[in-house]
């Protein structure tokens, strides 16, 4: 057990996935639906942002998407939260999202035009490396409740397709 | 348009609509595809159902594309033979393929 933690730790830290390399612990189903739920609104947050600056359409079409698909998953993990009785729990890891992404967030406030378009789409590619990383060796891995596994491996074909939608609108922009 | 009125033309030289235009159901569970691959003939319908709560698209890169939205199904009735891959352009990790002959 603690090799497999170990390796998947060393696995996150590889990737360069800070806000998840502190959850050396196994997380718990009920942290683990904070973290998928956390890291979607992430994203949606980002997205307004970018359906809010961009004049790229290419950049604004790919932002709606995310909102659009991630709220759809968020709806799902609610649902199954409300019908498991788990109440999702805050922890470190997902304070660690919500601060790095509140980093970001101001960062990308501050450019514009095609500087902000790179900015955005290139840490959509980032982010959602990153979160498939965490998915993969870290939360499916922990999940003990059927259903929340079988969520969030939707989640993370759902989080594969973004990342590739992604880097093909990060190809456009060049 | 002007070969889709050539077709519809030629159909009616023929005298009839082709005889066993079939239609082929083409489910998308989960971001999958299934069943991955189809055989179809020329003339055949093509129905995708959706039954994810997120929207997909069956695209042809410089061809067609059909929206089938979440819970919904869309159709394509097939034009050309040959074999076609194509995928969804919002989650372009799912893949299919139409093999289509005349």
């Amino acid at each position: 057990m603690s090799i497999r933690h170990t390796a998947a730790l060393a696995a996150l830290l590889l990737l360069g996935t800070a806000p998840f390399a502190q959850a050396a612990d196994k997380p718990t189903d009920p942290q683990i639906a904070h973290i998928a739920y956390t890291a979607g609104v992430i994203d949606v947050e980002a997205a307004k942002l970018a359906i809010e600056k961009s004049k790229t359409k290419e950049v604004v079409d790919f932002a709606k998407d995310m909102v659009r698909d991630h709220e759809a998953v968020n709806v799902q993990a609610l649902d199954l939260v409300k019908k498991l009785k788990v109440t999702p729990e805050d922890n470190a890891t997902s304070q660690a999202l919500s601060k790095a992404a509140a980093e970001e967030r101001a960062k990308l406030a501050k450019l514009d035009g095609a500087a902000f378009d790179k900015a955005y789409v290139d840490n959509e590619v980032a982010y959602h490396k990153q979160v498939n990383g965490a998915l993969e060796t870290l939360l499916i891995p922990s999940a003990q409740n059927a259903e929340l596994k079988s969520l969030l491996e939707t989640g993370l074909k759902i989080f594969q397709g973004h990342e590739q939608h992604a880097e093909h609108v990060a190809g456009m922009l060049k | 348009m002007q070969k889709r009125h050539l077709w519809i033309a030629l159909m009616l030289a023929a005298g009839t609509v082709p005889a066993r235009a079939e239609t082929i159901q083409v489910t998308i569970d989960r971001l999958v595809f299934s069943p991955a691959t189809v055989e179809a003939k020329v003339g055949d319908t093509i129905e995708w159902v959706n039954k994810d709560v997120f929207a997909h698209t069956a695209t042809v890169k410089g061809s067609w594309e059909v929206m089938i939205p979440p819970k919904k199904s869309a159709s394509l009735t097939l034009k050309t033979a040959g074999p076609v891959d194509y995928f969804c352009r919002f989650h372009p990790n799912m893949k299919g393929r139409l093999v289509v002959v005349p």
